[in-house]
């Protein structure tokens, strides 16, 4: 899978087949990854293919999106063009700077806007035309935690329990018991929602995706605003909900807590998605490099200049280079034999961060 | 719950069997209707509806007695009747009533109904579960008419009470001079509060259609007791005798030819046509409104 930093999608037939070998193994005989026969049409000159095939399951995809935009009335493209495809059964981390696209995509997803052209599926569902049945084993939370704050946390679910027409209200106390004990809010139960802490609120509003019995779970910034132990239990929870067999579907700015816990990554930037695919790919993308401490700086860039390194940088007592071809031994055998004084060589893995960095920029500008 | 029904595709896969839709809609209505009667801010408004006619029906027993038991032409048409008998105060209260608390409750109630949860965040929530938008739609309205029409029964039940109670009673003197009986008064008093609760839910349809334009329901009550007013306002101006029947309020109090001999029953005919096309329209545009906004809130 190769990344093209310029902000062209990464073609779609390319995706699917890497993601073949990721995703879980299909029941059966029916392995959903091996055949992508509708998929292998869309090439990367296919783009203009925004059709998906209607009430039918995509193969093994728990949502995807095909030339999918937004432009919202004030002109502004929120979202440009987007093929999303995300794996059945994966932990799928769906990254970007604050403004990029995602909660927007998130909420054209699940019907609460209308995409502006494209086309969505979700379970195999069009959106949002069959909404309802796409969305009755869909557990989502969209942009932080919102409730009644003078009910109860447990009068809160009962109300968003009451609106969902196809929940049974016969098992309606015991279901919410215990998702509110799946999130451990089982203690503070009865307490108004006002009075909850905003690590609580969150809490609450992962239990209201857990009502039902679910084959994907949308939660979008589920960490914003937790402590670190905050984040660590949503993480495990996430976990918990996928070892379950749900689909998760986790937006996130923070790479950092999405790395830990996702099978695949996309990366969104200005409304484009700028990477997709499993998380060891990305990982993997980055040029390694090789980095040497010295005191005569200036003599070692000249022999890994000799030796045809790219990339040279000198900074205070520290040189380093793009790797390339190279050993790493066999570079701090021709620095000493030079008469470079090595106070160490390493060669340090391209973190997670570099990558996310890379693709979706640096500093504080928001693009568009 | 396991990727097996997922990848036999959805026809296949294990859905809970779905409620009847109208015991859902039901359950959906109850918590609605908890949600709002459990709100101290509505209890109050009920409570103040309740005190209204206690206070009214006081003060006019005072007024009526320090006076010549004639307050002179400036009242209401009913108010030179309560003299006589305690079940004008009914018709009295709800004159006054209709013309602005009544709309207030109203205009809080629809006002509030879909910007309130647009405003608190949790109007996303509801139509993730999937609620349904015309669903939702149809149990706010349910509520707003529920509440409208409590609203409108404790005040002519409240004022009955009172004038039963601080007033002499027995046959009713109908305003053509003939009599009728007590309960036959009654029962024409209940009539002309359900026929008050109609007129409140057509403008309840006009705060649902606001509410669906704004996050922010107290600029949808705003605008909704601003049309009250102006109408009322406009419907006493004579150079716009034109458009009085056009105006939503118009028909308001149209009811007191139900006290008349013989009954005249064509001016709440007249209303309940005014109120089923402001409905309709603004019902429709409230429809119209929710199943096509982006919900970014």
């Amino acid at each position: 899978m190769t990344v093209q930093p310029s902000g062209d999608e990464v073609s779609f037939g390319r995706a699917a087949r890497d993601e073949i070998s990721f995703g879980r193994p299909g029941p059966g005989d029916l392995d959903p990854w091996k055949p992508p026969r509708d998929e292998v049409s869309f090439g990367p000159g296919a783009a203009e293919m925004e059709a998906l095939p209607d009430e039918r399951p995509m193969d093994g995809l728990a949502l995807a999106t095909r030339g999918l935009s937004k432009r919202f009335r004030n002109g502004q493209l929120a979202v440009d063009n987007l093929d999303l495809s995300v794996p059945a059964g994966s932990v799928y981390g769906f990254l970007g700077p604050n403004g990029s696209g995602k909660t927007t995509t998130i909420r054209m997803l699940l019907g609460l806007i209308q995409p502006t052209s494209g086309t969505c599926q979700v379970l195999g569902f069009r959106v949002p035309d069959d909404l309802t049945r796409a969305l009755s084993s869909v557990g989502a939370l969209v942009e932080g935690p919102a409730f009644y704050p003078q009910l109860s946390g447990r009068a809160n679910l009962a109300r968003l329990d009451a609106a969902d027409r196809t929940a049974d209200p016969a098992t309606a106390a015991a279901r919410i018991k215990q998702a509110l004990d799946r999130v451990g809010l089982l203690a503070a139960a009865d307490k108004r929602y006002r009075a909850y802490s905003l690590g609580m609120k969150q809490r609450l509003a992962i239990a209201s995706s857990l009502l039902r019995p679910r084959e994907l779970v949308i939660l979008d910034e589920p960490t914003n605003g937790l402590d670190p132990q905050g984040t660590r239990e949503v993480r495990t929870l996430i976990r918990q909900i996928a070892a379950d067999g749900a689909t998760v579907f986790v937006s996130s700015h923070l790479l950092a807590e999405v790395e830990q816990i996702c099978t695949h990554v996309g990366v969104m930037r200005s409304g484009r998605m700028v990477y997709s695919g499993p998380l060891d790919d990305l990982r993997g993308t980055g040029a390694r490099r090789v980095l040497v401490r010295t005191s005569q700086p200036e003599l070692a860039a000249k022999v890994m200049a000799d030796l045809g390194l790219a990339g040279i940088t000198e900074t205070g007592q520290q040189v380093s280079a793009e790797l390339g071809e190279l050993q790493p031994e066999f570079i701090c055998e021709r620095l000493v034999h030079a008469g470079v004084p090595v106070a160490g060589l390493e060669t340090p893995g391209r973190s997670l961060e570099d990558e996310f960095v890379q693709l979706t920029g640096e500093g504080f500008n928001v693009d568009g | 719950m396991s990727t097996d029904s997922l990848t036999a595709g959805p026809a296949q896969s294990a859905r809970p069997a779905a409620a009847a839709p109208a015991m859902s809609w039901l359950r959906f209505f109850r918590s609605e209707l908890r949600l709002v009667f459990g709100r101290w801010r509505n209890l109050a408004m009920l409570a103040v509806v309740v005190i209204l006619p206690i206070a009214f029906g006081v003060l006019f027993r005072l007024t009526i007695n320090s006076g010549s038991g004639n307050t002179g032409g400036g009242g209401p048409a009913f108010l030179n009747q309560l003299a006589g008998n305690g079940v004008f105060l009914a018709l009295v209260v709800l004159t006054f009533m209709l013309l602005l608390l009544l709309p207030l409750v109203t205009a809080v109630i629809s006002g509030d109904s879909i910007a309130g949860e647009a405003g608190l965040g949790t109007l996303r929530g509801l139509l993730t579960v999937p609620a349904g938008r015309t669903r939702l739609l149809t149990v706010k309205y349910a509520v707003i008419v529920t509440f409208s029409l409590v609203s409108c029964l404790l005040v002519a039940g409240v004022s009955l009470v009172m004038g039963l109670l601080l007033f002499p009673t027995g046959p009713v003197t109908t305003l053509s001079g003939t009599t009728i009986s007590l309960g036959s008064g009654v029962l024409r008093v209940l009539v002309i509060a359900l026929y008050a609760a109609a007129a409140m839910a057509s403008l309840g349809a006009i705060g649902l259609a606001a509410s669906t334009l704004t996050e922010h329901s107290i600029g949808a009550m705003a605008a909704l007791l601003i049309l009250v007013i102006g109408s009322e306002i406009a419907d006493q101006v004579p150079q716009l005798s034109g458009i009085h029947p056009y105006l939503p309020t118009h028909f308001w109090s149209s009811w007191d030819g139900l006290f008349r001999d013989p009954v005249d029953v064509s001016g709440m005919q007249h209303g309940l046509l005014s109120f089923l096309v402001y409905f309709v329209i603004f019902g429709g545009i409230a429809w119209a409104r929710l199943n096509s906004a982006d919900v970014t809130s």
